[in-house]
Order: structure tokens, then C-alpha cells, then sequence
């Protein structure tokens, strides 16, 4: 388990944060521009000299003021991916991968070189110089010289944020094999909620300098703290399923999601898939009364567990087939329908409007 | 054309005042360069207390009439002087009057220039880098020897050779502190000086001129040279 909890002050600016997060897995910080989140990865690194607190990894403490224990950045074997890559221009690509890999004391893992290379597809670079890189280019290099240094923790600042829509596209699925193939911990760093989406099992929330929410992905797509960084119209539950059945002829898939079974359209899905599904707020329809004769494919049954207002408009928690889902209507309809804390609903979700996630 | 000849036609004494320049400006930049680095890096990286009056006095020799800091020198390194006296009782070595002597003054004259051209080099150094070489493993020496020192090395080369095309030329420290001895401490300033008290010295002097004229011009292109060079090398 990574366990932070940091507190330091920056003229105005306190950062005062605490969160555990399960490891291995990706841990995502999550907030907007200026919220913290780099300062708190720079004292989870030792890159900032003050900071006061607790970092711990496992049985490892790296930070421990009570105790008076202020390890060195050179010391804590934390792998750390630059929102600027921060390759060392007079080594070629080469030596900055070899950069790391020949500080490790004790034991190097004998093939991970070949390893990354192949995993992150950097043969063909091994002898260029980095000014000469692509910007995805860049990121994949520092990925690779950030995981041969064989971390016992990887941070990643905003790894995509210097790269246009093409260039992310491109190296996210590095990311995600990276995260599947080596069982580091990581700590990714975004304003994008997309790419935590695609990479993330748990989430922090931060909002200036505090931490707001914490906990696994799906709990936190529902929480008030999210929503007051990504607005209504992005909130959505996020649910964990896997494609049971695909329908050529039909052109749906059938995901099972807790014990119900959500339709969404086929696409490329393959039966056996692991996926994820965010299902946006806006796009669920609740009934009180089983409706019938409609076009719309997924038709849950489920029971109202809360109702959060903001604006005029109601944020409804529904419970179905043991997975909760959030559905935003209007405080006139929550009144029409004498929606409360226990009712019965039915949930409309329509296929076309579900968008999956290959986990 | 025979008075070109005749005009470039060094003799032995303008010749051994050239080796002597370049021996002496040499060994003012080799024995300025490591302790330019390090009080460049104390100054860029480093707040302590008295830094300011530490800055000002690594200028001085800058803003001193150079006779000054010869006269300085004469005092504390003379055979009489404190650290003089030490040196020659317990080492036999005297600077007065020596070529080694005329060294050091170049050096205390040129060490302004020089930890200039350190600072500007270090403070171009994206610490970023720095900061990635620490998360990869390395300590503070690692650091500097892999990361810092090379990335400064545009900035270092191009100091040092400024440094010494000017250290072939200091004139008021030298001769304040060593005095003019031909084979000892007669550099081409000096000698250019000697020339002009001399009766029919004048072509003697003019040839000393542009001898020097060619050098300093020569000094400042390699350093150009050397630093686009470096940089390119650098991928920058």
C-alpha cells in the first residue's frame, strides 16, 4: 500500500494531503491545473527538499517527519515520467535508457532491456539523439529509462498533456501495456479524465491543495468531488464488466455488469473481453412504472439509493443488478415522480449512447 | 614585398615573448578553470551567508586598476610577504619574478571573466535534468560529472578561451607583480612595452601589435567555433 499523507506550504498555496492506495495497481491524481498535484508527486519523489509528513511504501518509509526520516530522491528508487520528458540531450537514446538501469544497485532483472525496448517499441531509436524525437517518441524513451531504473514506484506528471489528440492516441496504449505487463505501482497524474478512464483502478481527487475523494474508479465517478471538477454533464458511473456474447446480426454485445446485463453496440468487442463502461448521468432515463414499446435496448430494474441537488437539477444513485448507477433529471421530475430513498425505477440506457472502454 | 618579409620576420626575442604569452596564458586558464567552476556553481546554486561581498570580491580584479592588483599579489606573495614568505621557506618556491608568478597574476586578472562565463553556462543548465538524474539514482558528484558538467561545457570552453586570448595580453598586474625579465616574464605586452622605450623600436612594436591583434581576433573565433560545435553535439 502506497500511504501519503504530506503537508506543505508554498506562499499562499497549502498542500495538505492524505490518501492509502492499494498496490500494485494505478493510482490516479486527479484534478484541475494548479491543485497541487505535481507538488505532492515531487514530495512522494524527494524532489522538493521541505514537505512535511508521511510517504510510505509497504514497510518503507521515505518520508517520516515524526521520525526524522527525509530520504534522498537518489535513494528512493521511484520511477518518475516528466510532463516534458526531460531526456538528457548529449546521450542518445540508448544511454538515457542505460542511464538508470546502471545505477540499480544489487540485482538487475537479466532481459529487461530487451524487454522494455520491444514493449515500448524503441529499437529502431536506440541510436538517435532526443532532439531529434517526436514528442510520443520522447515519452515512450521516458517511460523506458524510468522503468529500467526498476522503480519500486512509478509517477507519471501529466505523461500525455505535451502531446496533441494523435500523439496521445499513440502512446496511451504503451501506457496501458506497461501497466499490464509489469506489476509496478503507479501513480499517474492528469486533468484528463479520459485517460484516467483508460488507465486508472483507483482514484484521488484533489482540489486546491486537499484531497476530495478517494477510492476505487467506480465509487468515485459518483462522488460530489468529481463533479465539481468535470461539471454534471461529464459525471457518469463508471462500471467494470465483460463481453459475454456478441450479436453479428444485431450488432450488439452483451455485457455483464454486476449480476444484469447492459447492450451496447458490437463494434470490434470480442466474447471473453474485459470492458469498461461509463455511463453518462444525462444519458439515463428513470421510470417509475415499467415502460414498454420503447426503441431503447437496456431496461433495468433497480431501487433509488440517494439524491444529491445541485442547480436545479437532481443527481439520483440508482442500485441495480448489484452496480450503482447515476442518472441526472430534473427537481421537477424527481418531485412528478415522488422519487426517494427506496423507490423502485426502471433505468433507460440507451445502446448507442454506451461507450466502452477495452480494459 | 621585401618589406613584408622584413616586417613579419620575427626576432628571437619577439618570438620567445610569444611562447612566453602562450605558456603563461595557458597556465592561467588551467589553474583558474576548476576553482572558476566550482565558485560559479556556489554562487548560482548556493545561498549562504556574506555571498554578495563573496560575488564583489571574485569581481574585483575587474574594476581595479590592474597595477593594483599586482602591487596586492606583491604583498601577499612576495618572499616577504605572508603567504610568499610560507612558500619559499617550506616549498622553495618564489612567484616573484617567474613565469609561474606571471601566471597567477594573469589568472587573478582573467578569474572574473571566467567564473562569468561559468555562471552563464551553469545557469542554462535545465535543472529538470538535474531532478530526472536523481529519480534514475544518481548523487550529487554523479550528477554534476553526467549531467551538469556536460551540458556546461559550451559555456566552459568558450570562458576558457576567452580567458586566455585576454591572458595573453595582461600587462599592468604582470609586470607590478614579476617585473619584465625577457625569457622569464617578458610576455608581448611587455615586450611590445619595452620596444617602445627603445629607440628605433617602433617597427619592433608595431609587429608586436598585430601579432597580438591576430591572436585575440584568433582566440575569440575558436571559442565561437568550439561553442556552436559543442552545441550541436549537445542537440540543441
Amino acid at each position: 500500500m502506497l500511504s501519503v499523507n504530506v503537508q506543505l506550504q508554498r506562499g499562499d498555496f497549502t498542500l495538505d494531503a492524505r490518501f492509502d492506495a492499494p498496490t500494485p495497481g494505478v493510482t490516479a491524481l486527479f484534478g484541475r491545473s494548479g491543485c497541487g498535484k505535481t507538488s505532492l508527486i515531487n514530495v512522494i519523489a524527494g524532489l522538493t527538499a521541505d514537505g512535511a509528513g508521511k510517504v510510505c511504501l509497504d514497510d518503507e518509509c521515505w518520508l517520516d517527519t515524526p521520525a526524522d526520516i527525509r530520504r534522498r530522491a537518489e535513494q528512493r528508487h521511484v520511477g518518475y515520467v516528466f510532463q516534458d520528458a526531460r531526456l538528457f540531450p548529449h546521450y542518445s537514446v540508448r544511454g538515457n535508457l542505460e542511464y538508470g538501469a546502471r545505477r540499480v544497485k544489487g540485482t538487475v532483472t537479466a532481459g529487461l532491456f530487451d524487454d522494455v525496448v520491444a514493449l515500448l517499441g524503441l529499437s529502431a531509436l536506440l541510436a538517435r539523439r532526443p532532439g531529434g524525437l517526436s514528442g510520443g517518441e520522447k515519452q515512450r524513451v521516458a517511460l523506458g529509462r524510468a522503468l529500467l531504473s526498476q522503480p519500486r514506484l512509478l509517477l507519471l506528471d501529466e505523461p500525455l498533456s505535451s502531446l496533441d489528440a494523435a500523439r496521445r492516441e499513440e502512446v496511451l496504449p504503451y501506457l496501458e501495456r506497461l501497466r499490464d505487463h509489469f506489476a509496478i505501482p503507479m501513480v499517474y497524474v492528469s486533468h484528463q479524465f479520459d485517460e484516467i478512464l483508460r488507465l486508472a483502478t483507483h482514484v484521488v481527487v484533489m482540489d486546491a491543495g486537499r484531497v476530495t475523494a478517494t477510492g476505487e474508479l467506480g465509487s468515485v465517478s459518483r462522488s460530489s468531488a468529481l463533479q465539481a471538477i468535470v461539471g454534471a454533464d461529464a459525471m457518469g458511473a463508471v462500471i467494470d464488466g465483460r463481453v459475454t456474447s456478441v450479436d453479428a446480426a444485431s450488432g450488439l454485445a452483451e455485457v455483464a455488469i454486476g449480476q444484469g446485463l447492459l447492450r451496447v453496440p458490437a463494434g470490434s468487442l470480442s466474447p471473453g473481453q474485459d470492458l469498461r463502461v461509463q455511463l453518462l448521468a444525462r444519458d439515463l432515463i428513470l421510470a417509475v412504472t415499467e415502460p414498454h414499446g420503447l426503441s431503447v435496448r437496456n431496461q433495468l430494474r433497480g431501487v433509488v439509493r440517494g439524491i444529491a441537488s445541485s442547480g436545479g437539477n437532481d443527481l439520483v444513485e440508482v442500485e441495480c443488478a448489484g452496480v450503482t448507477l447515476l442518472s441526472r433529471v430534473t427537481g421537477a421530475a424527481t418531485r412528478e415522480l415522488e422519487l426517494t430513498i427506496g423507490t423502485p425505477v426502471w433505468v433507460l440506457v440507451k445502446a448507442v449512447s454506451v461507450s466502452g472502454l477495452a480494459h | 614585398m621585401g618589406n613584408l618579409t622584413d616586417f613579419m620576420n620575427l626576432g628571437e626575442a619577439e618570438i620567445s615573448a610569444l611562447k612566453l604569452s602562450l605558456a603563461v596564458a595557458a597556465r592561467s586558464v588551467a589553474m583558474s578553470l576548476v576553482p572558476a567552476i566550482c565558485i560559479a556553481w556556489l554562487l548560482t546554486r548556493r545561498r549562504f551567508p556574506g555571498r554578495t561581498l563573496f560575488d564583489a570580491m571574485v569581481h574585483l580584479p575587474l574594476v581595479l586598476p590592474p597595477v593594483v592588483v599586482g602591487y596586492l599579489l606583491l604583498l601577499l606573495l612576495g618572499t616577504r610577504g605572508p603567504l610568499g614568505g610560507f612558500l619559499d621557506r617550506h616549498f622553495g618556491v618564489q612567484l616573484v619574478f617567474t613565469t609561474l608568478g606571471a601566471a597567477i597574476a594573469t589568472a587573478v586578472m582573467s578569474f572574473p571573466l571566467m567564473v562569468r562565463s561559468m555562471r552563464i553556462a551553469l545557469e542554462n543548465v535545465d535543472r529538470g535534468l538535474e531532478d530526472a538524474a536523481r529519480t534514475l539514482g544518481a548523487g550529487p558528484w554523479d550528477r554534476f560529472v553526467t549531467v551538469t558538467l556536460p551540458l556546461m561545457m559550451p559555456g566552459v570552453l568558450a570562458g576558457a578561451v576567452t580567458a586566455f586570448a585576454a591572458g595573453l595580453g595582461e600587462f599592468g598586474a604582470v609586470i607590478t607583480f614579476v617585473s619584465n625579465i625577457p625569457g622569464e616574464t617578458r610576455t608581448l605586452p611587455l615586450a611590445l612595452y619595452t620596444a617602445l622605450q627603445t629607440p628605433d623600436g617602433n617597427a619592433t612594436a608595431a609587429r608586436l601589435a598585430m601579432l597580438s591583434l591576430g591572436l585575440g581576433l584568433a582566440g575569440l573565433l575558436i571559442a565561437e567555433v568550439l561553442a556552436r560545435g559543442l552545441r550541436r553535439w549537445l542537440g540543441r
